[in-house]
């Protein structure tokens, strides 16, 4: 292990133990897309997990949000073994997730009309996040009339406004343009440092895994990834994410781990090429 | 045309933005197009049947089969007129719309029901297949004894018509909810009845009113092949009865009026459509403030 952080002092959010995901493939062959995982994300941590793609950094985002059963090992929230669906957790998908046929007003105030909330006390509320997430005036527009940004926005917002312990985010800017990116990442630091969330952070661009993260874990290239890294981001808050990219510091984390990534991601690109 | 044998890429060319694409002529070109078809079947309907244009042996046997347009439209405007044909019309849509409105909640239903329980879908599957296969017209003289020559035979014929189309639909539109937006619900705390309700529920629904011209239709010929099949009242009924006395320009002339009825039906459905559907994405969308 290359420079592993401090063990943490504070207590755990979100522990895998010994996590494995094996699914059956074609042939009755199995994939084992995940083998052996342990890591955790401290209370309050911003933890980001970057790898080569295709390497299962999603499948291991599932297990925590209790989407998937691991084959074995287990994953622990706040202690407590998982089973079922993480209810203390956000989750933000890498793909357009928000219902097409609800307005953005509809969108954010869904999750509280599930917890029973009335439908005007919950439009009040979503009224308030999309201001917040600066889509004040946007409230009636359905998904299709927004742009990328937007809709990122939109799903940022429904998941905040349930107020979660755990934020599991899955590439979630990965699909905007660099400049929208960059604002994204600046609002979401701000959003997060108001309030410290755990959030563990899925990302295949060390960049932005840097700018963001307290620690980064680095991923193997799949089959059967595993942890070969972690990395403390030492770098001072409040980040903006634009400027800290040039900032000598930066600059020196960004080669020693990018040393450790650069061959998983070059392993990765010969299978994806076979 | 005069440039009917222009290359393709030039007439292409000359295409202006507001016409569907490929369309090579005009608007008004095209009315007149679609006019001048009308007038030119209208015409030599007219000549064949009209003694004096043709000899007067033929255009009386061809009437006898064909009608003539100018009776045709006289019987139209009388039944207009004088107020008979109200009543019929009304139990045709009447039966029309009970057949689409219960065929639709059925299909619904079952359809959801079978998409989100593999088992049940299992069992009723070559039941599904059959029944589909079936040519259900066949049902009319079944329903006619069973529920009796009203409004209620013409409806069950209509319903298991439309039946079919809205369930396949809502199956197939259950099956292809995308997984990321239920998996999303799910980590919102959706409980099973509310993906049911916010999830399963408008996206099927979405299904069924893309079905909805050919499910309406379908309630529209459900009605009438079952007011032919034997009633007492209905526009299929008037076709029947002209029919037993081969007064043929009756017979076309209920013929035109359910074609305008049926496109009227159509037409009142796009509208429908586009107001349910607003959150449809259309491609090439301008902003209207």
């Amino acid at each position: 292990m290359a420079s592993a952080a401090p063990a943490q002092a504070r207590a755990r959010a979100l522990a895998f133990e010994r996590v494995t995901c094996a699914f059956a493939g074609k042939g009755g062959e199995r994939y084992t897309a995940v083998s052996d995982t342990s890591f955790v994300v401290g209370d309050g941590e911003f933890v980001s997990v970057v790898g080569p793609t295709g390497c299962g950094k999603s499948t291991l985002l599932n297990v925590a949000a209790g989407l998937l059963a691991p084959s074995s090992g287990r994953a622990l929230v706040d202690g407590e073994p998982l089973s079922g669906i993480n209810r203390r957790a956000g989750y933000m998908f890498q793909a357009d997730a928000l219902m097409p046929w609800r307005s953005a007003l509809g969108n954010v105030s869904a999750g509280l009309q599930f917890r029973g909330m009335a439908r005007d006390a919950a439009a009040a509320r979503a009224r308030e996040w999309l201001a917040r997430v600066g889509l004040a005036g946007f409230e009636n527009r359905y998904p299709h009339q927004l742009s990328g940004g937007m809709r990122k926005r939109v799903a940022l917002a429904q998941m905040l406004i349930l107020d979660p312990g755990i934020l599991l985010m899955d590439e979630p800017f990965s699909a905007l343009d660099i400049q929208t990116r960059q604002l994204m990442e600046n609002e979401l630091l701000e959003l997060w440092s108001s309030n410290r969330k755990s959030v563990l952070f899925i990302t295949h661009d060390l960049e932005e895994a840097i700018s963001l993260s307290d620690r980064v874990v680095v991923l193997s290239a799949g089959p059967g990834t595993h942890p070969i890294g972690e990395f403390a981001i030492d770098l001072p808050r409040p980040r903006d994410v634009a400027e800290i990219r040039l900032s000598p510091r930066f600059v020196e984390l960004h080669e020693a781990i990018w040393h450790v990534l650069k061959s998983e991601v070059l392993k990765g690109y010969a299978q994806g090429k076979r | 045309m005069s440039n009917g044998s222009a290359p393709l890429a030039a007439t292409r060319k000359a295409v202006s933005r507001s016409r569907p694409k490929g369309v090579a002529i005009g608007r008004m070109q095209l009315a007149a197009w679609h006019i001048a078809i009308l007038a030119v079947v209208f015409g030599v309907w007219y000549a064949l049947t009209t003694p004096g244009i043709v000899d007067a042996a033929y255009a009386n046997r061809i009437a006898f089969f064909f009608g003539r347009p100018l009776q045709v439209v006289k019987v139209v405007i009388d039944w207009f007129v004088s107020g008979k044909i109200y009543p019929h019309l009304a139990i045709t849509l009447w039966e029309t719309l009970l057949a689409f409105a219960i065929g639709s909640v059925m299909g619904l239903g079952v359809g959801l029901w079978l998409a989100l329980s593999p088992t049940a879908s299992a069992i009723a599957e070559p039941y599904i297949t059959a029944m589909n296969a079936m040519p259900r017209v066949i049902l009319a003289p079944i329903f006619a004894v069973w529920f009796g020559l009203g409004v209620l035979s013409k409806v069950a014929l209509g319903v298991t018509l439309v039946f079919f189309i809205v369930f396949f639909n809502v199956y197939q539109g259950v099956k292809e909810v995308s997984p990321v937006v239920l998996a999303n619900a799910r980590m919102l705390g959706a409980s099973r009845q509310q993906l049911l309700r916010s999830i399963y529920l408008p996206s099927a629904t979405s299904w069924v009113f893309s079905s909805l011209h050919t499910s309406v239709g379908m309630a529209f010929v459900g009605a009438v092949v079952g007011e032919y099949l034997g009633s007492a009242k209905g526009v299929g009924y008037l076709i029947l009865q002209a029919e037993g006395v081969f007064d043929i320009n009756t017979v076309i002339a209920g013929i035109v009026v359910l074609t305008i009825f049926a496109l009227l039906l159509d037409f009142v459905v796009t509208k429908i459509e586009a107001r349910l559907l607003v959150w449809r994405p259309r491609t090439a969308q301008t902003e209207s403030l």
